[in-house]
């Protein structure tokens, strides 16, 4: 059994809507040094057995979208 | 005339459309995601909702469904497919149509009718072209965005179908709709099957409808 951490983010010339929404509700709770957020999405996939290649296929095809998202992804366990 | 309308578990726009595309005389069936073919279908309706809860993406788990292969076949042979709503965001994760739809600009969800215009010679549109439609939306993810040179060949080709007069999303050049490079399948977030009756107040959405039967690649 492995683990993998996939980390799906919106590409940085995106306009994050919801990461601007949460910004604003720090900086309203006197979190002043914020300056900006992004949020992105983090999934867990428990495999069997853990190739670069399948891991890839699995972003590719439907974890991520590649008009708007990249991703990221490390083997934990 | 044959229209398929596809329901996906969260799918909550079928109705409409079933009940616009028969009272304009066309013969419309609901066909689910899971199970079923499109033989003997001469067009799909791919409607609005939030198809399976609009879990990791809108519209990412529907465009993997069964069906999609169904409707990608439908679309290969030249026959009409529309995605409106929810069902526009299926077919660009599906690939059938440039761009992506992400989150309004301002992250409210907006319920009221827009006014769309068109300059595209797509058959979809023809009928449309020099009119200013008044369409219902109703998305809290409507803002089309697509890559530079993507954006380039949807203009270049006018593969735009309509814009928003305002652009209350934020989509990139107030993009509201588009059509595939072969023209025969369009994307829109604005919904015409809720504009299609004189009794609900609004028939605007007709034009776009009838282009249905218009519609051949």
């Amino acid at each position: 059994m492995a683990t993998v951490r996939i980390y799906v983010t919106l590409k940085p010339s995106l306009l994050d809507s919801a990461g601007r929404t949460v910004a604003g509700s720090l900086q309203k709770l006197g979190f002043s040094e914020v300056q900006g957020v992004r949020i992105g999405k983090m999934i867990e996939v428990q495999l069997t057995d853990a190739t670069d290649d399948r891991i890839n296929e699995m972003c590719d095809k439907l974890l991520a979208n590649p008009v708007i998202e990249d991703y990221r992804y490390e083997v934990i366990a | 005339m044959k229209v398929a309308v596809i329901r996906f578990p969260g799918s909550n726009c079928d109705q409409d459309a079933f009940h616009a595309l028969n009272d304009m005389g066309l013969k419309a069936e609901y066909v689910w995601h899971d199970s079923g073919s499109l033989d003997g279908f001469d067009a799909a309706f791919v409607p609005g909702g939030f198809s399976y809860g609009d879990y990791l993406r809108c519209g990412a788990m529907a465009a993997r469904s069964r069906i999609m292969g169904e409707v990608n076949r439908l679309a290969e042979a030249g026959c009409p497919v529309l995605g409106v709503c929810n069902g526009f965001q299926v077919l660009t994760e599906a690939g059938l149509l440039p761009g992506a739809l992400m989150q309004n600009e301002h992250e409210k969800f907006l319920c009221q009718d827009v006014f769309l215009t068109t300059e595209s010679d797509a058959s979809w549109t023809r009928e449309a072209k020099g009119k200013t439609l008044r369409i219902p939306i109703a998305h809290g993810e409507g803002r089309y965005i697509a890559d530079a040179e993507t954006l380039a060949r949807v203009e270049g080709e006018g593969q735009v179908a309509f814009r928003y007069v305002e652009n209350v999303n934020g989509s990139m050049n107030s993009i509201a709709g588009v059509v595939s490079p072969r023209g025969n399948v369009m994307g829109m977030m604005p919904h015409p099957e809720r504009a299609a009756s004189l009794r609900l107040g609004n028939t605007d959405g007709l034009v776009i409808l009838r282009a249905l039967e218009l519609v051949r690649a």
